[in-house]
């Protein structure tokens, strides 16, 4: 089953406030995690499971740099999932 | 800056125990003589031959916001709400440098727990055997490690003057405090957040104090079974939280115009040199540690008017440290109102020196020594002026206080404070 763009944000808006207290509704495709989202590189491993288990995706680690804004984490899962 | 030996005086205190989740709750519980025992409840503690013990009054997790706590361990979280009320008691009003009253290069941190994160190794490791290793918290590490409550503390004030660690199981908390004192009279630090924390509720270090035979069993009736001095004693009742001290050079505290509880006179330090575990029955090493400390300090016997002893309700220990106060004080300890606030703590091991030295500052400072709960039947060893069941009214004038702390592996540590 594949995500839409729109449940993936959701999603990951879920997880950041789990993580890091921020507002569901702050979290946009244009936020960087580190800079506007509070979610250091500890905390961004978190996020970066716990996105793997809802949207059922493999990210390698060395693909999580490259994971910058919630815009870049969306379009790395819609590209992956199945 | 000058590295004389610089008088070091308490300017703040905060604590979170099993009977109050600040200071003041936990001064009215101890002066109330009320117990923080209670049975454990939850299917992990149900084989347990120890089925009590003293948990915080308030969960940190209702104080702390959550993307904080679930990064620290419990240890760390206790530790972070003591200091930042002892932070505020002190009269700072945010971190140093951003409060100009303290530059952060003369701040320390002193922070020490007797086991660390030990919760959250054991449950990590659950995780690993259940989950996997992908599901292993990346915090895992800074949670664990024994200095992350000191650290974490000193990342809040921003302290850099320096941030340590001492761990000396059951003394940790005092040793904690010693050290920032020589931080201060050295001339490394104006200031200096100290304390002990401990969170060791949990089923494997209380299987392992059980089988040690250093756990009261007295599963019936939670709230006498931590009764130091009483014949019928059998053991520690294992408690969690923390007590932390802001402590200030005098001249750094008088140029601000800080409120100052009492002067902390210094330290005395021994090691048994005797047994891992085992008290050394005579207090021979405890003796030590009061003897050093009287002959580095100005404090006199006569002066001592009160002491919270270690004193965690096992047979041995508590009759050898009252061995040990005897031999050095001689007559001296008939006018030392002795109180045992374990009875009503329980043992909180590295957080043990923190709140007991918090216990006794408010002691001084109200000039009322707490109770020991639970002497109903006074054991004949015990040759002390015991406070049994009511707060006892300390003496006007200048008057001193001793805090004893003991761990496994021998460790002695005697702090002494004084009104000024």
């Amino acid at each position: 089953m594949a995500f839409t763009q729109e449940e993936i944000v959701e999603g990951l808006a879920e997880i950041v406030n789990e993580i890091a207290g921020i507002p569901a509704e702050d979290v946009q495709l244009d936020k960087s995690f580190t800079d506007d989202l509070d979610v250091d590189s500890l905390s961004m491993v978190e996020v970066v499971v716990a996105a793997e288990e809802r949207f059922d995706v493999k990210i390698p680690d060395e693909d999580v740099k490259n994971l910058k804004t919630v815009g870049d984490a969306t379009d790395y899962i819609l590209k992956h999932q199945d | 800056m000058s590295s004389t030996n610089r008088t070091v005086v308490v300017t703040g205190i905060g604590a979170t125990t099993p009977l109050g989740g600040d200071s003041a709750s936990t001064w009215e519980g101890l002066i109330a003589g009320r117990s923080g025992v209670k049975p454990l409840e939850g299917e992990r503690f149900a084989d347990l031959p120890v089925q009590i013990a003293a948990p915080a009054a308030v969960d940190p997790g209702e104080v702390l916001p959550r993307p904080l706590a679930r990064k620290l361990d419990r240890s760390a979280q206790f530790a972070l709400i003591a200091a930042r009320e002892a932070w505020a008691d002190a009269g700072y009003e945010a971190p140093a440098g951003e409060d100009a009253k303290i530059a952060p290069e003369r701040l320390g941190a002193v922070i020490a727990s007797g086991i660390g994160g030990v919760t959250t190794l054991l449950d990590q490791y659950d995780v690993l055997k259940e989950k996997g290793v992908r599901r292993v918290s990346p915090h895992t590490v800074p949670m664990l490690m024994p200095n992350g409550p000191s650290a974490n503390v000193g990342l809040e004030v921003n302290a850099q003057a320096g941030v340590h660690t001492p761990v000396s199981a059951c003394a940790s908390g005092a040793e904690a405090i010693g050290y920032a004192v020589e931080m201060i009279r050295t001339g490394r630090a104006d200031v200096v957040v100290a304390g002990g924390t401990e969170a060791a509720i949990h089923p494997l270090p209380i299987a392992a104090f059980a089988n040690m035979m250093a756990m009261s069993k007295n599963n019936d009736e939670p709230t006498k079974a931590s009764r130091p001095y009483d014949t019928a004693r059998d053991g520690f009742v294992l408690g969690e939280g923390a007590g932390v001290v802001i402590l200030e050079s005098e001249e750094h505290a008088k140029a601000r115009g800080a409120r100052v509880y009492c002067e902390v006179l210094g330290q005395g330090l021994s090691a048994d040199s005797h047994h891992i575990a085992q008290p050394e029955p005579t207090g021979r090493g405890i003796a030590t540690a009061l003897q050093n400390l009287l002959d580095s300090t100005d404090l006199k016997p006569s002066e001592v008017v009160h002491l919270n002893a270690h004193a965690t309700s096992t047979p041995q220990g508590d009759v050898a440290e009252i061995k040990a106060l005897r031999k050095v004080l001689g007559d001296d300890l008939d006018h030392v109102a002795v109180s045992a606030t374990k009875s009503m703590t329980g043992h909180l091991l590295g957080g043990a020196g923190g709140i007991e030295t918090v216990a006794t500052v408010l002691a001084l400072h109200h000039r009322l020594a707490p109770p020991t709960i639970n002497v109903d039947d006074l054991d004949p060893e015990v040759d002390a002026n015991i406070v049994r069941d009511e707060p006892r009214e300390l003496p006007q004038g200048t008057i001193a206080a001793i805090n004893n702390s003991f761990g496994f592996g021998g460790h002695n540590v005697v702090l002494a404070f004084r009104t000024i």
